[in-house]
């Protein structure tokens, strides 16, 4: 579709480079400090406006609310667990639109899943199975605020230990509030081989725009996973969405990273990483570990988590620590 | 030019997409339904349509895919059966809501549980409420003329709606059948490409599609919509029918009536039974009796006025459902006394369940009914709904009892 050596196309370096030129408008019903639509924004100005988002039910079914989009291209709402066969519909019927001569080439769309962690880690996972094991051209972006944000912050299975949620409370049966650990749907996808597949931050732009340019290049599923820091459902300032964000990061707790044809690099390694508790601390959905007693336990559990996982990747990478 | 050959139910369906040149076939298997998109994956992959064929992974992501196409612009053929109905039931409504057309074929098969292969009606009049249109089929000409005639109805831009085609299946899914195959080019007079005026997805004219609305008033608009434009489907299906006759010689009417003329006593039906209920009535003529049947074809929208000029005035109607709904009885059977309740004749109705699952409906049981419907006509209360069971039925099911360690009441 594009050519992969357009200057468009070659890595950024700095935050100016990124486009000025919006795609999605604000004034929508959206929170505000919301991650997920930072995130969106930014993939957006890669995607361009030839674009159709397939919308599975969740926060940002709210975006196009009758009479109005936020979108300079199309959308799509189908249901909450079937976003990747809409995607496959629309990308088959504009490629046999197109072979018939029905519709010209210049006006085919990407297609663009976007979904949240709830429809994404549960009742979709067989759909968006199917949608890459088909290879279907298309992209998929998961706003990933770990929980049923949009009726109100209940569980999901990307819920990670040690959060609460509204059904997942804390109690004598149940001290850390969700007892399961998050969902690791980066090795589930992974284990599909798509073409492209990363997890990116709403406050690492750069990096966010370089893994969208990278797949702009790829046909075939390209997948993404944004954290979606969420002041509503996570219980903190919306203005402090940023540092969550990069926090989730720093402390290696969100670690970004692609997967090319299955080979995974890790696109940010901080020299060193800061306690989980930087991160914690802070979110009411955390509190619980804190206060009134400090649930040492638990924390340590967290942090734990988290190095395991990078010793992991030092030891099969040889990444410098 | 025109041919006539021997196809299964399946096939005639599986042709009807064929003439009407599809664009795109998502699929996926369930019994009775499977040989249709069998031979659709022969014909794509040999290059004898030009339409594309995808097997999705369940008929939830099936119909999503083809409310998508369809949304974007392609002329879209898919079909199903019983549990994969039920499986993609909610993609149903969301299509409807869309605004697309497409036709989607049902060969009925009873619903679990007890889960089992052969036909009843519970699964199609699940979705009487989706607002999909809906066609019940008889035979297999009917089926591949009718699979034509929807994609008339459905892209029509009065109407803007998808229509479900129904068939039963075993007993004409995989019934053969002479079947006259309209020539390519007669069809592609009577109907041209599908040209998506309101509904597409394209680089240069976006547009959002099933957006959310917020607050009952919009919600209700929206709704109010789909249920004029099924009410303006009954005169354009009659455009069509009268259209269709004209052209290939074959006229459907929104009902069928059989030996209706001077009939008083009337059995309604539908589908492929109703081919029995036909052969009864010739039976019960050559005795003397004054029998007649009528038999539901458009059920979505329902043609309640046709239904309730065809039954006025009649002695004694018996409906035959083969459908039940627990604690209520015959699906139909309410819909029909709903539409003759302001009709200064209405006759006696007579509510009769049968064939479920497959179970035949036996010469016995069909006079069962006449006697009923002979009483009704005195004067006499019938109170239904009238289960149907035969003796040898009843004993054969007492001795699966029996080895499935039941104990049987003598």
């Amino acid at each position: 579709m594009s050519d992969p050596t357009s200057p468009e196309l070659r890595a950024i370096k700095n935050l100016k480079q990124i486009a000025r030129e919006e795609f999605i408008l604000p004034g929508t019903a959206i929170c505000g400090g919301c991650g997920g639509l930072a995130a969106l924004r930014l993939a957006a100005k890669v995607l361009g406006p030839k674009t159709v988002f397939v919308n599975a039910a969740g926060c940002f079914t709210l975006l196009a609310t009758f009479p109005y989009t936020p979108f300079k291209g199309s959308w799509l709402y189908t249901t909450m667990a079937s976003a990747a066969a809409g995607a496959q519909g629309v990308r088959d019927a504009l490629d046999v639109l197109i072979a018939r001569g029905k519709v010209a080439a210049a006006d085919d769309v990407e297609v663009v899943v976007v979904a949240g962690d709830g429809s994404t880690y549960d009742m979709a996972l067989s759909a968006t199975s199917g949608a890459i094991f088909r290879g279907l051209d298309f992209w998929y972006f998961c706003y990933d605020n770990e929980s049923y944000g949009n009726t109100g912050m209940q569980m999901s299975s990307a819920t990670p230990y040690g959060a609460r949620t509204l059904t997942t409370p804390v109690g004598e049966h149940a001290r850390a509030g969700t007892e399961h650990g998050k969902k690791d749907l980066f090795e589930i996808w992974r284990a599909h081989r798509p073409a492209y597949l990363a997890t990116v931050s709403p406050r690492f732009p750069i990096d966010l725009t370089n893994k969208f340019l990278k797949a702009k290049q790829l046909r075939g599923p390209k997948l993404f996973i944004a954290h979606a820091p969420c002041p509503t459902g996570w219980l903190y300032d919306p203005e402090l969405t940023a540092d969550y964000a990069r926090l989730a990061v720093e402390t290696g707790i969100f670690a970004l990273k692609e997967a090319v044809d299955g080979v995974v690099t890790h696109t940010y390694v901080p020299r060193r990483h800061r306690p989980v508790e930087e991160y914690l601390r802070g979110q009411g959905r955390y509190r619980h570990l804190f206060e009134p007693v400090r649930n040492e336990e638990a924390i340590h559990k967290i942090q734990e988590q988290v190095d395991r996982y990078w010793a992991n990747v030092h030891e099969t990478t040889g990444a410098a620590r | 030019m025109t041919q006539r050959t021997l196809l299964t139910g399946n096939a005639a369906a599986a042709w009807g997409a064929r003439l009407a040149d599809v664009d795109y076939i998502p699929a996926f298997p369930i019994t009775p339904q499977t040989e249709i998109i069998e031979l659709l994956a022969q014909w794509a992959t040999d290059g004898t349509i030009a339409g594309r064929f995808v097997t999705m992974d369940s008929e939830h992501s099936m119909l999503t895919a083809a409310g998508a196409a369809a949304a974007t612009g392609a002329r879209v053929f898919t079909a199903t059966s019983s549990q994969g109905l039920l499986y993609g039931f909610e993609v149903l409504y969301t299509i409807a809501g869309w605004r697309v057309p497409l036709v989607l074929v049902n060969v009925s098969r009873a619903l679990a549980s007890p889960i089992t292969l052969e036909a009843d009606h519970n699964d199609i009049l699940s979705a009487r409420d989706s607002g999909f249109l809906q066609i019940h089929t008889e035979t297999c000409q009917e089926i591949l003329d009718t699979v034509l005639m929807a994609y008339r109805l459905a892209e029509d831009q009065r109407v803007m709606l998808p229509v479900l085609v129904n068939l039963d299946g075993f007993t004409l899914s995989f019934t053969r059948e002479p079947v006259e195959l309209p020539a390519a080019a007669a069809v592609s007079e009577f109907l041209p490409p599908y040209q998506p005026h309101h509904a597409f997805i394209r680089g240069d004219r976006p547009m959002a599609q099933g957006a959310a609305v917020l607050g009952g008033a919009a919600y209700s608009y929206f709704r109010y919509q789909q249920h004029l434009a099924q009410e303006k489907a009954l005169a354009v299906y009659e455009e069509i029918a009268a259209e269709f006759a004209a052209r290939f010689g074959r006229y459907y009417g929104l009902v069928e009536p059989f030996q209706l003329d001077d009939a008083e006593y009337v059995l309604v039906m539908s589908n492929a039974f109703a081919t029995k209920g036909k052969a009864m009535v010739q039976h019960w003529r050559a005795r003397g009796v004054k029998a007649g049947l009528l038999r539901l074809r458009v059920f979505r929208p329902f043609p309640a006025a046709a239904i309730a000029a065809a039954l006025a005035g009649r002695k004694a109607v018996a409906v035959i459902d083969q459908n039940l709904a627990p604690g209520l009885g015959g699906i139909t059977y309410q819909e029909i006394a709903a539409a003759l309740y302001d009709r200064q004749e209405r006759p006696p109705l007579v509510s009769v369940i049968g064939g479920l699952g497959g179970k035949d409906i036996s010469q016995g049981e069909f006079e069962a009914v006449l006697v009923a419907l002979q009483q009704a006509a005195a004067g006499e209360r019938v109170p239904g709904p009238w289960l149907l069971y035969t003796k040898p039925e009843q004993e054969r099911m007492r001795t699966l009892l029996q080895i499935a360690g039941k104990e049987v009441q003598a």
